[in-house]
């Protein structure tokens, strides 16, 4: 029986950067667990020797010769159409390092 | 606008050439359709200005009198309906979620451009259950699309709105993916025919990732032909979905067997459900079909697997959506989002990818011998889409579980590669369509069109 706590929960949605609001958070541990019992159920099978497929067409290393092809490049424009919080040209994002040491 | 409506590719472009129409009026029709349609919420964005240019210039071609013009332009005059998770440039596409409910792509996904290329228009963008989390159609951020068979029922998911479209006439033909079954169980709810290609056929690149070894990118259309036709313009390597190759398709034969596996016509079968294949299968051996019975034993694993290995992928693919580039923050996710994501990295995570992850990976492997095991004395396999026909609006809703569980029919298709199709049969009293798929194995698209199209001429 999987009982998730809520402390797994919350350490879970921390992994996965969702913030979770105080009905989601209560909500989870039940919807979660049910869902994992269910699925726990491959541990009673026989996997001995058994190869793990993680995608069915058998291709492997594909590779592509390393040149820039003009249809499959955006412009700096292009890039950056999906959002207004632009500078310079630039993405902006919230500032990492917040506190100078060397002042 | 005083013709009858086309409902093939062969019938719209037969009386275009004919002048019956023209490609503009054509679009008229459409777009009056939609509109007096609305209620069934089939539609997330329509893109008329696009669809009158391009509509335009294809009567511009018509004048030109070209003789090879199918030839050149297999998908001439056909409107599409392309599913909200297919990259249109210029035209809003929101994968059916708040997070991208602003978003305009900058490129097209290679179906499209093909579809495009080949002389389609593009009518719009469909609704679909956000991120294609569903099988209902009610997981959509922005309403659930009604079933036009009946409009208390769900169309089902999560292509729903591309299923309703094509069902409606509110579109000739429409794309869809198939991660676990999106493409056949609404088209099978919704009473039209609903094709996955085997995963490696058609390319994945510009489609809003689901689960990226799972995803299969198809079609919903009246008839085997237009799926078909749809296909042929679509599959292929185009250079940037690694997973795509030229490939040999398994060769036609004289005579098929069909397999019929028992782990599918377990106890407490639907009743309704199990008459319609039966039906179908009457039909198949009054044209000469064998049929076989087939055990394909690790069928009871086939959803453990699929609900621990597609939240896996899914959480690694929504990890892009950081409101940084584009779309709008995580906050915006739906409930059903959370919960897979949450599921997904839980499986991964420190201590339970082995136990989780691993393990089923292992036993997808024995569901894929399952299968090359049976097509050694089989051609195709025959079995139902769905446990129940289309459901009422609200009836699964408060337990994820019990959704999840209804996908028992599609996923191994999925976690197999395998290309399969939905037919539609008859309705039942309530209006609501049923149906049947048939599998094969991977690249033996021809046999299923073959196949399908025995059935519909028997019938």
């Amino acid at each position: 029986m999987t009982k998730l706590t809520l402390e797994e929960v919350k350490h879970i949605a921390t992994l996965a950067k969702l913030q979770l609001s105080e009905d989601e958070i209560n909500k989870f541990p039940s919807q979660l667990s049910s869902v994992l019992d269910h699925v726990g159920e491959l541990s009673g099978v026989d996997t001995q020797g058994v190869k793990p497929t993680s995608q069915t067409t058998g291709l492997e290393n594909v590779f592509r010769s390393d040149e820039m092809l003009a249809n499959s490049t955006l412009t700096q424009d292009e890039a950056t159409s999906g959002t207004d919080s632009i500078y310079n040209g630039y993405f902006k994002v919230k500032a990492v390092l917040e506190n100078r040491s060397d002042k | 606008m005083q013709y009858k409506i086309p409902l093939t590719i062969k019938d719209t472009q037969k009386r275009l050439l004919n002048k019956e129409f023209s490609a503009v009026e054509l679009v008229d029709n459409y777009l009056d359709k939609i509109e007096k349609n609305k209620d069934l919420n089939a539609f997330i964005t329509i893109s008329s200005e696009v669809a009158y240019k391009k509509a335009k210039s294809i009567d511009k071609l018509l004048n030109d009198n070209n003789t090879n013009i199918l030839e050149n332009y297999p998908l001439l005059g056909v409107s599409v309906a392309h599913k909200d998770l297919y990259s249109t440039k210029g035209i809003r596409t929101t994968a059916g979620s708040k997070v991208l409910e602003s978003y305009i792509p900058v490129y097209s996904s290679t179906v499209v451009e093909r579809m495009e290329s080949a002389g389609a228009m593009t009518i719009g963008k469909t609704n679909c259950d956000a991120w294609a989390h569903g099988a209902s159609g009610e997981n959509s951020d922005f309403g659930a699309t009604l079933n036009p068979n009946n409009k208390e029922y769900v169309s089902g998911g999560s292509s729903s709105g591309s299923a309703a479209a094509v069902s409606a006439g509110l579109s000739l033909v429409a794309t869809g993916t198939d991660t676990g079954g999106s493409i056949r169980q609404p088209a099978n709810f919704c009473g039209v025919v609903g094709f996955k290609p085997t995963y490696g056929a058609v390319s994945r690149y510009g489609v809003i990732a689901m689960a990226s070894s799972l995803d299969s990118m198809g079609s919903f259309g009246n008839s085997i032909d237009d799926v078909e036709t749809v296909f042929n313009a679509t599959k292929g390597p185009d250079g940037f979905d690694s997973t795509v190759r030229n490939f040999e398709p398994k060769p036609l034969k004289q005579n098929f067997t069909i397999g019929i596996p028992k782990e599918y016509f377990a106890e407490g079968i639907n009743p309704e459900i199990e008459n319609t294949v039966k039906n179908a299968i009457d039909i198949y051996e009054k044209s000469g079909i064998k049929f076989k019975e087939i055990s394909l034993p690790h069928t009871k694993y086939a959803i453990d697997v699929y609900y621990i290995i597609q939240p896996a992928e899914v959480s690694s693919n929504l990890g892009r959506y950081d409101g940084i580039r584009y779309g709008n923050s995580r906050e915006s996710f739906g409930l059903e989002a959370k919960r897979r994501i949450m599921l997904g990295t839980y499986v991964l995570s420190a201590g339970y990818y082995d136990a989780y992850y691993l393990k089923a990976q292992k036993v997808r492997s024995k569901l894929i011998q399952d299968f090359d095991n049976v097509f050694d004395e089989v051609d195709a396999i025959i079995a139902p889409v769905a446990p129940t026909p289309a459901f009422k609006l609200g009836e699964k809703t408060s337990d994820p579980l019990q959704m999840y569980l209804a996908d028992i029919f599609t996923v191994s298709a999925n976690l197999a590669g395998l290309p399969a199709i939905a037919i539609p049969t008859e309705k039942n009293k309530e209006n609501l369509p049923l149906g049947f798929q048939l599998m094969g194995p991977r690249f033996a698209e021809k046999t299923l069109f073959e196949l399908g199209k025995i059935y519909e001429k028997q019938k």
